[in-house]
């Protein structure tokens, strides 16, 4: 028995080695390079051999290993569990921390400007996350184009603010409304489709409005992008190291020294205030009768119609929500940045954050925090290895599919409970 | 003039509509057997075409005749191509089959995630430029001041798209892998209970699918003369439109609407706007699953409770 078993592995891993040989064999060991407009071979067979030894070993240690013990139940899920439960216990003070920790984080001794980047680029994508998590989590439609909203915030930010002189909180909520009607726009007619139906409309939606960007020369000035977007003013006060005879900044209205980190200082309040704010609303919506039908439309939609909730206006308001905040993201990137071109807003950015809600599990707000900062985390340690970290990322997204379907914290406490009648 | 450029769109048009319709059947057969979109299908084909890529460029260096060059590529092409296919299946795909419904596709765009960047850092980012394989064709029409030309190249990927379809038609409708298939769609618990290996007709049918893919990454190669490893991307989304169009799930379908798909780019390109060619694909995309969801030869989906 044990003999046979041994046999039918070396058998195993010698297929999976022949395989892997096919796979690796003509894409990495036979590089092209262009020599004078002609390509040419040049073979790496060195790597080929250690990557197909890798997998026929790897097979085998795990045939013996793994797939041979009785315990199919891995320890992945029971991590992913005690979080969970830890998370359900604690939650409120760990939230509390987490929020008191990023209030006092510019403060800190061992922040310095990459530090802060880092944080507001977070920031971004977490509320990006949350944003999202309005149309993924909740409502249960796979919106691949989130990136569309994200850039027609941005867009419409820049245009009012270069073209009309309008300040930041003026045309904040401008570009949320643009980002909404797009929103609507798309999702009217769209939102009856199943859900990988939607998946695709949706991603090509995203593609139109970038190719839209690209070529619009006249209004968007094209690949150039647009520069020379206005920076937020703290309350009308801007941040200027000289300023302009008779006007006021910040540090000569509060009599302190000028320092370019007081302004990305108050960027990071900026963005961390938006996305609590996203956050909040979530929360809150989530215990109101639309945010109720949202859950309950995305657990089953013929119930749902049967019950007399109208699919596609409840579906049409998480769209249009998600999109608002996406475009809320938007515009704070435009003016943190000064700079947007269609470069921006790829197909690849809608993939990291969807990658974000579904990692941290759908519905899960806490989720999304952890998702981001392991995800920017991984991309930002890795940011030397362009593809590689690429390769991980869209290697975890398949793992965390087949290990744990419903992202790390893959609990789902019901919104309402039905109270136990003492009678 | 304008019927000479007319033809030259619609010659055009038809060989771009080829290469579309053979993507196009991968899409649809496995959304036919396993009812998800195999979002890594694009990649799968931009595999195909660096493969044959490649293959060319080690021909290039022996005097095989040409005719024998195009069939090893083919075949080489095809096998190496289905790998990916089959290793895509049992990695990403079969252990999500009993997992929510959006699970596969996720998976998928992981994969194609993966696949493109491997492609990039084994082969670099930038653009891949083939000498033509095949040259020269047919010109007619000299006359009226427009040439239309028909290149023997055009000819050779119409030819062996229709040849292709052919033997496939055959597979699906005339023998028992075909049956296999056809059955495994209507009821899998069932099939499995009569006998048969659903997990191998699953399998085939990704290698199926993988090996048309690649067949359509090696003309798209010849056609274009350049490659990179974005190219999976947009092709894909055109492909997978040309599947909606024709009815996802038929594979005459499937040929039809890469064919219309094709017509539509071209002629987008060359009477309206070039610029925004990608759009039209998109456009049709979404008015077609709007008002149209069944698509040409497509059966409607009734919703089960």
């Amino acid at each position: 028995m044990e003999k046979k078993f041994l046999q039918t592995s070396i058998k195993d891993s010698l297929f999976t080695g022949l395989i892997a040989l096919a796979l690796f064999g003509p894409i990495v060991g036979l590089r092209t390079v262009a020599k004078n407009e002609v390509l040419e071979v040049h073979p790496k067979w060195f790597i080929v051999l250690i990557i197909v030894v890798v997998c026929a070993v790897g097979r085998f240690l795990t045939n013996l290993y793994v797939y041979n013990r009785d315990q199919k139940t891995g320890i992945q899920s029971s991590i992913g569990k005690s979080i969970s439960n830890f998370l359900d216990t604690k939650g409120y003070q760990i939230a509390l921390t987490a929020i008191i920790f990023s209030v006092i984080f510019p403060f800190l001794p061992f922040t310095d400007r990459y530090l802060m980047d880092i944080a507001i680029m977070m920031l971004t994508y977490i509320m990006l996350g949350w944003g999202l998590n309005i149309v993924i989590g909740l409502a249960g439609l796979l919106d691949l184009g989130y990136v569309a909203f994200y850039a027609v915030g941005a867009y419409s930010y820049a245009l009012f603010a270069i073209h009309f002189g309008w300040s930041f909180w003026i045309c904040l909520p401008i570009a949320g409304i643009f980002a909404a009607m797009f929103g609507v726009l798309l999702g009217f007619p769209v939102l009856r489709l199943r859900g990988d139906y939607l998946a695709i409309v949706t991603l090509a939606f995203g593609e139109m409005i970038r190719i839209l960007l690209l070529n619009w020369y006249q209004l968007t000035k094209g690949p150039d992008g647009l520069t020379g977007i206005p920076r937020p003013s703290f309350f009308g006060l801007p941040f200027k190291s000289f300023p302009d005879e008779g006007e006021q900044t910040f540090h000569t209205f509060f009599g302190i020294e000028y320092d370019p980190m007081q302004r990305i200082i108050f960027l990071y309040y900026l963005i961390l205030v938006l996305a609590l704010i996203t956050n909040l609303f979530t929360i809150k919506i989530r215990r109101l009768p639309i945010g109720r039908a949202w859950e309950a439309l995305r657990e089953d939609e013929i119930a749902c119609k049967s019950l007399g909730v109208n699919p596609r206006n409840t579906k049409l308001t998480a769209f249009a929500i998600g999109a608002m905040f996406g475009g809320f993201a938007g515009s704070f990137f435009a003016t943190r940045q000064a700079f947007i071109s269609p470069e921006s807003f790829t197909f690849i950015e809608s993939a990291i954050i969807v990658a974000i809600v579904v990692l941290g599990g759908m519905g899960s707000q806490t989720g999304v925090v952890l998702a981001t900062v392991f995800l920017i985390g991984l991309i930002e340690v890795f940011r030397d290895f362009e593809s590689y970290r690429m390769i991980a990322f869209g290697g975890a997204m398949v793992l965390i599919m087949i290990f744990r379907p419903r992202g790390i914290l893959a609990t789902r406490k019901p919104t309402i409970t039905l109270e136990k009648s003492s009678s | 003039m304008d019927t000479a450029y007319f033809l030259q769109q619609l010659i055009n048009g038809v060989t771009l509509g080829s290469v579309y319709g053979l993507i196009a059947i991968g899409y649809t057969m496995v959304y036919g057997i396993i009812g998800m979109i195999n979002f890594a299908h694009g990649d799968i084909f931009m595999v195909g075409a660096f493969i044959a890529l490649i293959s060319f460029i080690l021909f290039a260096l022996t005097s095989i005749a040409l005719p024998i060059v195009l069939l090893l590529t083919l075949l080489i092409a095809m096998v190496f191509t289905a790998c990916y296919g089959w290793t895509v299946e049992k990695l990403a795909y079969k252990p999500l089959r009993k997992s929510f419904r959006l699970a596969p596709l996720i998976s998928a765009l992981g994969m194609s995630i993966v696949l493109q960047n491997y492609v990039q850092a084994a082969q670099g980012a930038r653009i891949k430029t083939l000498q033509p394989v095949i040259q020269g064709g047919f010109t007619f029409m000299e006359d009226t001041g427009f040439t239309v030309s028909l290149s023997y190249l055009q000819i050779f990927i119409v030819l062996v798209t229709i040849i292709l379809m052919a033997i496939f038609t055959l597979l699906i409708t005339k023998t028992a892998l075909g049956r296999a298939q056809r059955a495994c769609e209507q009821d899998r618990t069932m099939t499995a209970l009569m006998g048969i290996n659903v997990d191998r007709t699953i399998s085939i049918t990704f290698i199926i699918g993988s090996s048309l893919a690649s067949v359509a990454g090696m003309m798209f190669v010849m056609y274009y003369g350049v490659i990179d490893f974005y190219i999976g991307f947009l092709a894909g989304i055109k492909a997978f439109t040309a599947a909606v169009l024709g009815g996802i799930g038929s594979v005459p379908g499937a040929m039809l609407g890469g064919l219309l798909i094709g017509l539509i780019e071209v002629f987008w390109s060359g009477y309206i706007s070039i610029e925004y060619k990608d759009i039209a694909a998109f456009t049709v995309l979404v008015v077609v699953l709007i008002f149209f969801p069944t698509g040409f030869l497509g059966k409607p989906d009734i919703e089960k409770v």
